[in-house]
């Protein structure tokens, strides 16, 4: 049952996002981000959703997978929009009892819903085309860059690598000994719900001295093989930016040029209506 | 012949809830190049122990470890002595690391430092001496257990290790993933010339080795070839471990008085020497 599981939210397909470096889709997502938090007016968000549509239609992933995502933080986005819309002063366009609806109140919780769905959206794209592998190199790339991270870069991607390792292998044991248990008689189906969490104790107590016996066993593995941390290692498979790479970045700092822009254009007054 | 491991006097104590167990007492012997040597003993008997103190994962409490002349005791040696002499140890799942079959396979070499493109053949050439070419994209946890040991193989394979001690590879494996990993490992000896020390509990897997050390209670209990160690029945009985099957009829049939010499290893042999 547990064989096949994917880890993460991967979608595997074959599109330009999907061959672009880590590094890149890492970068791009972290700018996008930023400037969003640039973008103030309408031009704004038009410029950063015509980019995500773009990124979405060359990612080839089906809408329904883009959107999945944005359910996830829906009650989140209910709270900001209903917050915006009775705090924010402004001329009161009508009453709900002690609650004031404004005009700025309303426009604010439209472009705040809106900022927050791209957000989502924009992020989610990342890791539904990128390899939780090859984003664990990516951010080892990408952390080796910032000083005085470059120690904990090799650890951080190398823990994680492990972790992707094993959960299969976990996964796989969970299931045998809940097997096990069962044909002694146990009992995970039946009972609320804290019948059904304490049943799960059994599981998860074999599962946890399984794994640090793993862990000491994989350790010494390690060892013998001649590991001692990321000092002096060489890799089999180096990241390497393409065609591809470039153009990307291209994109990303005509995208941010084009945001900043749009907010001072507002500033001089330039009409955008 | 030279000698690919040395060892002299080797002692090695450990504490359990204050008091002190002797895991090996006092044991020397020499594992020359390009020998197959198989140590066998039932559990408790010291041999894991044994493995562990051959690449310097633990160190002697007292005696000596000598890898190609470097002492284990020797810190500055010590990633030397592990890429001479690597080590395979029995559950396959818990000595893989990466989750890619080659890059676990580069595992090794990368933390060697080597260069990129030498890694790269290293790895196709190490996959390809274990058989497992077509698999280097899998993921280890499709593998079945005789594929995820021959990965472990290719593994210390890709260091180039002249010498590779198995600790009781394939003790977790059915049987045909044994035959798999025993095949494999009988290629590398004669093939690759690799110098190998086989750790054990099962006699059929050794009858081809050419030479045997069997250990008790940390001791060396009885060293020679295969002959000489399985024409003794009753002595290694003694010791819980059991002849092969073809050995122990030879043994029954020599005690009813039948005229078959000592020490028949297999099948063929015994055909050969009833049909005289």
């Amino acid at each position: 049952m547990f064989k096949d599981i994917t880890i993460g939210q991967y979608y595997p397909a074959n599109s330009p996002i999907h061959d672009l470096d880590p590094r890149t889709k890492i970068v791009y997502t972290f700018v996008y981000i930023i400037v969003l938090f640039f973008a103030n007016n309408i031009a704004g968000y038009a410029i950063a959703l015509l980019f995500l549509a773009l990124l979405i239609y060359l990612s080839n992933i089906p809408l329904k997978f883009v959107f999945k995502s944005v359910k996830a933080i829906i009650i989140i986005i209910l709270i900001t929009v209903i917050l915006n819309v009775f705090v924010t002063p402004g001329y009161i366009l009508f009453k709900i009892g002690p609650l004031k609806v404004t005009d700025a109140g309303l426009i604010n919780a439209a472009f705040m819903a809106v900022r927050l769905i791209m957000l989502i959206i924009g992020t989610s794209i990342m890791t539904l085309t990128t390899s939780p592998i090859s984003l664990t190199d990516g951010m080892e790339y990408c952390m080796r860059r910032i000083p005085g991270m470059r120690a904990y870069a090799h650890e951080l991607a190398m823990m994680m690598t492990i972790a992707l390792r094993f959960i299969p292998t976990l996964m796989e044991e969970a299931d045998k000994i809940m097997k096990a248990q069962k044909a002694r008689g146990a009992d995970f189906e039946t009972g609320g719900i804290f019948k059904k969490a304490k049943s799960v104790v059994p599981i998860l107590v074999p599962l946890f001295i399984g794994s640090f016996k793993r862990a000491d066993e994989l350790a010494m593995a390690m060892e013998a093989r001649c590991y001692r941390g990321g000092e002096g290692r060489t890799r089999l498979n180096e990241l390497t930016y393409q065609k591809g790479d470039t153009v990307a970045y291209i994109v990303t700092a005509v995208m941010t040029a084009m945001i900043i822009a749009s907010r001072f254009l507002l500033l001089l007054n330039i009409p955008m209506k | 012949m030279q000698k690919a491991i040395q060892v002299k006097n080797l002692c090695y104590k450990y504490q359990k809830d204050e008091e002190e167990l002797t895991a090996i007492y006092d044991m020397s012997f020499d594992v020359y190049e390009g020998e197959f040597l198989a140590i066998i003993g039932h559990n408790g008997s010291g041999k894991s122990t044994l493995a562990k103190l051959l690449n310097g994962i633990i160190k002697p409490s007292s005696g000596d470890v000598l890898v190609y002349e470097m002492n284990t005791k020797d810190e500055d040696k010590i990633w030397d002595i592990r890429q001479k002499a690597g080590i395979v140890f029995q559950n396959p799942d818990n000595q893989i690391v990466a989750t890619i079959v080659e890059e676990d396979v580069a595992f090794g070499p990368e933390n060697l430092g080597v260069e990129q493109k030498e890694i790269r053949k290293r790895v196709d050439e190490a996959l390809e001496t274990v058989k497992m070419s077509q698999y280097k994209d899998r993921k280890p946890h499709q593998l079945s257990g005789g594929q995820k040991q021959r990965i472990a193989i290719a593994g210390i394979l890709a260091m180039q290790p002249k010498c590779i001690i198995f600790d009781e590879a394939t003790a977790m494996l059915d049987p045909s993933g044994r035959d798999e990993v025993l095949s494999c490992i009988r290629h590398l000896n004669k093939e690759n010339k690799t110098t190998i020390l086989y750790i054990t509990h099962y006699m059929e897997e050794i009858v081809d080795a050419d030479r045997i050390i069997v250990l008790n209670k940390g001791e060396i209990a009885m060293q020679g070839t295969p002959k000489e160690i399985f024409s003794q029945v009753e002595p290694l009985q003694q010791l819980q471990l059991d002849v092969p099957n073809i050995t122990k009829l030879a043994y029954m049939l020599k005690k009813e008085g039948i005229n078959i010499p000592d020490g028949v290893l297999t099948v063929d042999e015994m055909v050969g020497c009833i049909c005289r």
